[in-house]
């Protein structure tokens, strides 16, 4: 056998493409429900987070951005089985695909409350003094005003971390979240084959290779602070 | 309200799980020291390639920079760890680790450097040109120094990923801090290890955490 017959054989297996790929299908749903999820619970909550922040109510902020801090310095994995080994302990049982969802939910979300409060901050006082002086009270110029023009500001780093985030649904093979590195992983020990493994990496490829393609688009169209 | 003491910051399984997490610290640092140097070096060595005026060259390694940014680390670890013996390669964790990191970290690190290099304008490297410098002089003394210190924020953002990113080393049997804090709640039947672990990660990333904000709020001004 030549090696590249060899290769073939051990990473392309036609018989166990075909036995697996409804495994690894189902494994796609899965991250695909689930990115979409967290990045819509991610952002709106960091959206939120950065609107109470700037009521800057001090007890409040000491909290938020106490809650950020910690969120943005600890490894989504340790946040992971601290979450789905700890809240069993304190009476709350979760699915482990919950816990994920909950867990990659708060990080994106401190991410980006930091990244629109920057955005927020970046927008110029006269903005606000204008708008508050045409009678808009404090809240309305907030949502009127300064959210959409930061908002436009951030949409290059804030892309580039919902991406971050989103390759993250990966970590819930570590508690058995039927995702495709867990289907993958899962074939690959039934059929002792490397196959699989290689099915589940041309499936992360073919679904995150044109989102990090769009994210560069992005990045060059909406470069930070160019509107 | 005893129970969550009990059960989160249980002081008794703590102490006894502290030798054993320390130990893993040791091996997060150690690995920290191995995978951040090459990460930036094979970054920068990237970011200088993409720079060739070979199109097909910088296709492919456009490509490539792409590539290693769409495979989520873990999987590329497995894929390492458990996927390449089928193909007669063996590879110890930290090693897969290290190869791991190094093909992941570098596409994230040269995009960076990229941005600090196309931030630089023509005209230093015309001005560098033009005092005797050849290009390879230019780009080291000239361009790179300035090109570094307007990214410095994003490597150090990045850098600050990387640490946390060592702790998807336990999951290919590394021996570093997650890895000895799990293996101390399985015994213990506990998470207090897990907090333990997590007390450490936020000493050693909470200050470059708070650093960053600082940062990215006087960009954004």
């Amino acid at each position: 056998m030549s090696n590249w017959e060899r290769f073939l054989e051990t990473f392309f297996r036609p018989d166990l493409i075909e036995k697996y790929w409804p495994d690894i299908l189902s494994g796609v749903y899965v991250t695909i429900q689930l990115a979409i999820l967290v990045v819509i619970t991610g952002v709106l909550g960091g959206l939120l987070l950065a609107i109470l922040r700037s009521y800057r109510i001090k007890p409040l902020n000491f909290i938020l951005i106490a809650f950020v801090d910690i969120m943005r310095s600890l490894p989504p994995l340790v946040l992971i089985l601290l979450f789905y080994f700890g809240l069993p302990s304190a009476g709350l049982l979760l699915p482990s695909l919950v816990v994920l969802w909950l867990v990659l939910s708060l990080v994106l979300a401190s991410f980006t409350e930091e990244i629109f409060w920057a955005g927020i901050l970046s927008v110029r006082k006269g903005q606000w003094e204008a708008s508050r002086s045409t009678g808009l009270s404090f809240t309305q110029t907030l949502i009127y005003v300064v959210i959409p023009q930061a908002v436009r500001m951030t949409i290059a780093p804030l892309t580039n971390r919902t991406i971050a985030i989103t390759k993250n649904t990966a970590l819930g093979t570590v508690i058995g979240v039927p995702e495709i590195l867990t289907q993958a992983t899962t074939a690959q020990s039934f059929s002792g084959s490397a196959t699989p493994l290689m099915m589940g990496g041309i499936a992360y490829i073919l679904l995150f290779v044109p989102i990090v393609i769009l994210g560069r688009w992005i990045e060059t169209r909406f470069a930070w602070g160019r509107t | 309200m005893e129970s969550l003491i009990e059960n989160f910051f249980n002081l008794k399984i703590m102490s006894e799980a502290f030798p054993l997490l320390l130990r893993g610290l040791g091996m997060t640092l150690l690995l920290c020291l191995a995978v951040i140097p090459l990460g930036l070096m094979g970054g920068l060595g990237v970011a200088l390639m993409a720079r060739t005026k070979i199109t097909p060259l910088r296709w492919l390694v456009i490509g490539l920079i792409d590539f290693f940014r769409a495979v989520p680390p873990l999987v590329l670890l497995i894929f390492i760890y458990s996927g390449l013996p089928f193909a007669g390669i063996h590879l110890s964790p930290f090693v897969t680790v290290c190869v791991g990191f190094l093909l992941n970290n570098s596409a994230y690190y040269a995009e960076i450097y990229r941005a600090g290099i196309e931030s630089i304008g023509a005209g230093q490297m015309e001005a560098a040109r033009s005092t005797g410098l050849s290009s390879t002089q230019a780009m080291i003394h000239i361009i790179l120094p300035q090109a570094t210190r307007n990214v410095l924020p994003d490597l150090l953002g990045n850098t600050v990923e990387v640490v946390k990113m060592t702790s998807i080393a336990s999951v290919v049997a590394l021996q570093e801090l997650l890895y000895s804090a799990d293996m101390a709640r399985s015994i213990s039947y506990n998470p207090s290890p897990i907090v333990l672990a997590a007390g450490m990660y936020l000493i050693i990333l909470w200050p470059s955490v708070r650093l960053l904000s600082r940062l990215e709020h006087r960009v954004g001004q």
